[in-house]
C-alpha cells in the first residue's frame, strides 16, 4: 500500500511549485578522467582549435569550428580509428543564439568508444560535406538540408529527401508551425486542382474530433441514416443496419444463422 | 415417342430467370469488385488480412489487382501524405468508370492523429469517397462489412445509363 501523505494543502501546492518539469542537465566531467579520450583529444589539439571538450555519459563531446569539420572527422577516422559515423543532424538554436548546432556522432569499434563532434553555424552559412569520408552522411546531410535548410557544400546530390522537391519552408525549424504554413495547408489542392479550387474545396478541418450532430452533409449516425442533407433537428427515424435488402438479392442467398452448421468436432 | 413438353413459363421448368437489365448489370458489378491494392500504412495490413485465406475476400468477388486499369474499387488504407496526394489522384483518374472509393481508417477519413503539416486531412480533399470506414485500424470484418454496404449501394444505382462520373468540383 502506498504511504499516506497529507492532502490538506493539495489546492495550494501549484502556487508554490514549478508547474513545468525542468530537465536536469547531464553532468559533465573532465576529459582527463578517461585515458583513451584524453589521448584522442591531444591528437586533435595538435592540428585543430578545440573550443570545448568534456565527457558526458561516457561519451566525449568536442566542440570545434565549423570550417574544420571535414579535417577533424578525417583525422578521427584515419588516425584515431573512429570508423563509424552513426548519426549526423542539427539542432535549431536560431531563436536564442541565431545559430544551428550541427553534431556528428561517431563510434570506434576497436576502442569501444563513442564520440560527438559539435559545431555551430549561422543561418546563412553552409558547411562542408563529409560524404567522401562516410557514405552514411549522404542521406543524413540531405535530411539536414530538407528539414533545416542548411546548405551542404560538395555534396554529390543536394536535394530534398523526405519532403517533395517543390516544398517551401523547412519543417524542423522551431519557427515552422506544426500544422503547416499557408503553403503546406493548401499544398495538395494547389498542386492537383490549382489555386482557383481553394474556395470550392475549403480549408482543412484540423479538429479531427469535431462532430456536428445535425450536419447530415458530412456525418451520419449508425442505425439512424437519413438521406444526405436532410433536416434532422426534429429527430431521425431508426434504420436498422442490414447488408442486404429485405426482399433479398438476385441470385444471392442470404446467410441464415439458424440453418448453418457449426463444426464442433475439429478432428473429424 | 418421348415427351419433351416443357412448360417454359413454369418456375423451375428450365433455368430461365426473368429480371431487369439493371439488376443483372448491378449483380455483376457488385459481385466482381476488383480492388486496387492501396496499402499506405498499418491499415494495409488489415486489408491484406481481409484478402487472405482466413477472411477470404474472393468469396465476395473482391480480388486485389495491382493495376488501376483493372480495378474499380480503391480501398485507401492508411495515411495519405501530401507528397503522395498527386499520385493517388493520378491513379484514381486511371481507373475506369464506374469506380468506387472506400476510405479505410481514421487517417484516410480525417488525417486521424497526424494533425501535422505533411498529412492530407482526409482523402476526400483529393478524391471523391463513397464510404468512410472508421477505426484505427479497422478489423477485416469491418472492411468486409464496408464492402457489403458498398455492394448494396451499387445495387441501388441505375445501371441502364452511363453512370454520372463523380467529381469533387
Amino acid at each position: 500500500m502506498r504511504a499516506y501523505t497529507p492532502k490538506d494543502d493539495v489546492q495550494k501546492k501549484p502556487y508554490y511549485t514549478d508547474r513545468y518539469w525542468v530537465a536536469p542537465q547531464v553532468a559533465k566531467s573532465d576529459v582527463s578522467e578517461d585515458a583513451v579520450f584524453a589521448a584522442d583529444l591531444e591528437m586533435l589539439k595538435g592540428y585543430f582549435d578545440v573550443l570545448d571538450a568534456y565527457i558526458q555519459k561516457d561519451q566525449m563531446v568536442v566542440v570545434i569550428h565549423a570550417k574544420d569539420n571535414f579535417g577533424v572527422i578525417e583525422l578521427l577516422k584515419n588516425v584515431c580509428d573512429y570508423n563509424q559515423l552513426s548519426e549526423l543532424s542539427a539542432i535549431d538554436w536560431l531563436a536564442t543564439e541565431g545559430k544551428f548546432e550541427i553534431f556528428y556522432q561517431m563510434l570506434s569499434m576497436s576502442k569501444r568508444k563513442r564520440l560527438r563532434i559539435k559545431c555551430k553555424i549561422s543561418e546563412k552559412e553552409s558547411i562542408q560535406s563529409v560524404e567522401k569520408l562516410f557514405r552514411s552522411a549522404d542521406w543524413s546531410e540531405r535530411e539536414m538540408y530538407d528539414m533545416f535548410g542548411i546548405v551542404i557544400n560538395n555534396h554529390p546530390y543536394m536535394r530534398r529527401i523526405l519532403m517533395p522537391d517543390d516544398w517551401e519552408g523547412f519543417p524542423l525549424r522551431k519557427t515552422y508551425p506544426l500544422q503547416g504554413d499557408e503553403f503546406a495547408q493548401w499544398y495538395e489542392v494547389d498542386k492537383i486542382f490549382g489555386k482557383e479550387a481553394r474556395e470550392i474545396i475549403g480549408p482543412e478541418i484540423r479538429d479531427s474530433a469535431r462532430v456536428d450532430r445535425y450536419d447530415t452533409e458530412r456525418f451520419a449516425r449508425l442505425g439512424h441514416e437519413v438521406p444526405r442533407g436532410a433536416d434532422i433537428s426534429q429527430g431521425e427515424p431508426d434504420t436498422p443496419l442490414v447488408y442486404q435488402e429485405a426482399e433479398g438479392v438476385f441470385m444471392i442467398e442470404k446467410f441464415d444463422a439458424e440453418k448453418s452448421v457449426v463444426i464442433s468436432d475439429r478432428d473429424r | 415417342m418421348a415427351q419433351h413438353q416443357v412448360n417454359y413459363l413454369k418456375d423451375g421448368g428450365l433455368p430461365v430467370a426473368l429480371t431487369t437489365i439493371d439488376k443483372v448489370v448491378n449483380w455483376g458489378r457488385s459481385n466482381s469488385l476488383w480492388a486496387l491494392t492501396y496499402g499506405l500504412a498499418c491499415c494495409g495490413i488489415e486489408m491484406m488480412a481481409s484478402g487472405a485465406s482466413r477472411y477470404d475476400f474472393d468469396r465476395f468477388g473482391t480480388i486485389f489487382r495491382a493495376s488501376p486499369r483493372q480495378a474499380e474499387l480503391m480501398v485507401v488504407a492508411g495515411t495519405l501524405t501530401k507528397k503522395h496526394a498527386e499520385f493517388i489522384r493520378r491513379l484514381y483518374d486511371q481507373m475506369t468508370e464506374p469506380k468506387w472509393v472506400i476510405s479505410m481508417g481514421s487517417c484516410a477519413n480525417t488525417g486521424g492523429m497526424f494533425n501535422t503539416y505533411a498529412t492530407v486531412q482526409g482523402v476526400d480533399r483529393v478524391i471523391p469517397v463513397d464510404l468512410y470506414l472508421p477505426g484505427c485500424a479497422p478489423r477485416p470484418e469491418t472492411l468486409q462489412y464496408a464492402v457489403m454496404l458498398l455492394q448494396q449501394k451499387i445495387r441501388r444505382e441505375s445501371a441502364s445509363r452511363a453512370q454520372k462520373p463523380k467529381r469533387l468540383m
